[in-house]
């Protein structure tokens, strides 16, 4: 064979398959910013841990939704459960070291995903989008009546958290071991649900919600992927729901609402959907609107957003990172090719 | 006799509840059945309905007929609207847009009510033909729930007939079964949904007037009852107003009789029998099987 026939994996397009998954240089900037938030704006690391907890919960919603195509509404079932571990576990002294309480919250909230994704994900459309939104409602409902144990609707205040490894106290007026600490937890979930989406699972979750009945076709066990991509996914939003716990020292009813689950649903599409960093995009998207549409009209602040996803609902399906996608398809793309 | 009397109340109640669920979630049952559009914003319609229909009373000093008659030709004049500039172009989207979109339809609803007309309350004044009590022989009831009653058994018969009689119920139970087969015999299915989704939200406003007496109107109204609308739905089946007449029947008594004895928490169990109902029946107690 002569040296000018190109084998199969010389194909430009086996090429960027085989090297889609490296890791790409502007990967690392999320990261430095994130850091260099924390020397810049000293004074607002406390809302700064939380746009990184959103983030965390949008990334899990991004796992099911975004990559397994489940379209649920009621992804805040997970978050509370994992808010109410760490605040119940904080609240009545049981067990305050944070980091093994975040996998506490992760494990409770993979529990329950597990059960209700085994009987769920047998349906779908109109149908699991309900049964996701009366889940969510159940364990509302749920915390709600162990007034005793949950504190009902005025919640779990001041819950006492142990330093960060036995050394890093949180202090309520200077978030800094929060911000740092919500965003190692970030860092490391980032990691693994990078790993896991370009592992051959991962793979076979995008062929699932692309083509269902070809999947089925190909032998691939969907149910059985999709309940395990649906427990990973809560297992996730648990750990955010707990992080949130944690650097507010609060958890109360709101953490299972369905505004909660509606926003963390809005930030991911806001940012786009199925690609790994819409929920950062989305997350830093949403705050900047919401502050600056809460500035500019206090009273009505959600016309301006209802007319936002309106928008991207219509014309941009694909959210910020879609339409930086599409430009440079058009434009920075073109350069390259003479 | 006590007790008949009193068994007889809390299922009046909770029907007179259960009939404002249905007017309000009938539309939302046949626009579902017929597209397959999700759309969460049917119960910004009831709201905008509600609305109307509120403030044209109290600020314009309407009847109350005349009340409902205006509340229902502008929600349905607004959902057309709607239905023919921006619904329309998501009807082969993806149900993550169609969730998306009428999620966006919903805020702005909600902030569109608090610019117009204020955060605050409003209250739905009954005329006095339909305040007070009535003898019903063996209990004196409130007017206003009898009526309610009566004027929805009226209106679900009246629907069930006109699916059963007419031609153009005939062309929306085809639609229904099968669309495509109903496309190719020559149904004009674009134009069907637009009449469905016009009289459907044109329902829902009148629900929204109708139940603004005990549910309360307020901005937050379109988002805080939407799941009860979605359980009628999808509890009675798509494209079923029998299914949704006695789902929305059930669900009321049930809600009233578990709010009176538990009143901590007893939608709980209204959440828990919805979820096994729909496991055992993914389509809904009426609906037809999707093939």
């Amino acid at each position: 064979m002569s040296a000018a026939v190109p084998t199969a994996a010389d194909h430009p397009g086996a090429r960027g398959l085989v090297t889609r998954h490296r890791l790409r240089w502007w990967e690392t900037l999320p990261w430095i910013i994130g850091l260099g938030i924390y020397f810049a704006f000293p004074d607002y690391l406390g809302f700064g841990a939380e746009l990184l907890a959103m983030i965390l919960f949008a990334l899990s919603l991004d796992l099911a939704l975004g990559y397994a195509g489940i379209v649920t509404l009621g992804h805040a079932a997970f978050f509370g459960a994992g808010a109410y571990t760490v605040g119940m576990l904080a609240f009545y002294e049981i067990w305050t070291e944070p980091i093994t309480s975040l996998l506490l919250a992760a494990l409770v909230a993979a529990i329950i995903g597990f059960l209700s994704g085994l009987v769920l994900l047998r349906t779908r459309g109109l149908t699991l989008l309900m049964l996701t939104l009366c889940t969510m409602a159940l364990l509302q409902e749920a915390a709600n009546m162990a007034r005793a144990y949950t504190g009902g609707f005025d919640g779990l205040p001041d819950l006492a958290i142990a330093p960060v490894f036995g050394v890093f106290e949180f202090n309520p007026l200077y978030a800094n071991t929060q911000y740092l600490y919500s965003l190692g937890v970030l860092l490391v979930c980032f990691i693994f649900v990078r790993t896991l989406i370009y592992s051959p699972f991962g793979q076979s979750l995008t062929g699932i919600r692309e083509n269902l009945l070809r999947m089925h076709a190909i032998g691939s066990p969907v149910r059985r992927r999709l309940v395990i991509c649906y427990t990973i996914s809560a297992a996730l939003a648990g750990i955010a729901g707990g992080l949130s716990a944690q650097i507010n020292a609060f958890v109360n009813l709101s953490a299972l609402d369905l505004d909660r689950a509606a926003t963390v649903f809005i930030v991911l599409i806001l940012g786009g959907y199925g690609r790994l960093y819409g929920a950062f995009v989305g997350a830093v998207a949403y705050l900047a609107l919401e502050h600056f549409l809460a500035k500019i009209y206090p009273t009505a602040w959600q016309l301006g957003l209802g007319l936002l996803l309106v928008m991207i609902a219509l014309f941009a399906r694909n959210g910020i990172l879609g339409i930086g996608e599409a430009l440079w398809q058009r434009y920075g793309a073109r350069r390259k090719t003479p | 006799m006590d007790f008949v009397a009193n068994f007889a109340g809390i299922l009046l109640g909770g029907l007179s509840a259960g009939t404002v669920l249905f007017i309000v979630s009938v539309g939302l049952s046949v626009t579902m059945g017929l597209m397959g559009f999700v759309n969460l914003a049917h119960g910004a319609f009831a709201m905008f309905g509600g609305y109307v229909i509120v403030l044209s009373m109290n600020r314009a000093h309407f009847g109350f007929a005349a009340a409902l008659a205006l509340g229902f030709v502008a929600t349905a004049a607004i959902s057309v609207v709607l239905e023919r500039t921006l619904y329309r172009r998501l009807y082969r989207a993806s149900e993550l847009d169609q969730v998306l979109f009428t999620i966006g339809l919903i805020f702005i609803f909600i902030a569109g009510a608090i610019i117009v007309v204020g955060p605050e309350s409003q209250t739905l004044q009954l005329p006095a033909a339909l305040r007070g009590q009535i003898n019903l022989g063996f209990l004196q009831y409130r007017t206003y729930s009898i009526f309610l009653i009566v004027i929805g058994f009226l209106i679900g018969f009246g629907i069930s007939l006109a699916f059963e009689r007419t031609r153009i119920g005939a062309q929306i139970r085809a639609t229904v079964d099968n669309r495509r087969m109903a496309e190719s015999l020559g149904i004009n299915v674009d134009r069907l949904f637009t009449i469905t989704f016009a009289f459907g939200s044109g329902m829902a406003g009148i629900g929204g007037g109708l139940g603004a007496e005990f549910l309360g109107l307020d901005p937050q109204y379109a988002l805080k009852y939407l799941v009860y609308f979605l359980i009628a739905v999808s509890v009675g089946g798509l494209g079923s107003v029998m299914g949704v007449y006695y789902a929305s029947l059930i669900l009321g008594v049930l809600d009233f009789v578990l709010k009176l004895y538990l009143p901590k928490g007893g939608t709980i169990f209204i959440y828990a029998l919805t979820i096994l109902l729909l496991l055992w029946r993914p389509q809904g107690l009426f609906g037809k099987k999707e093939t």
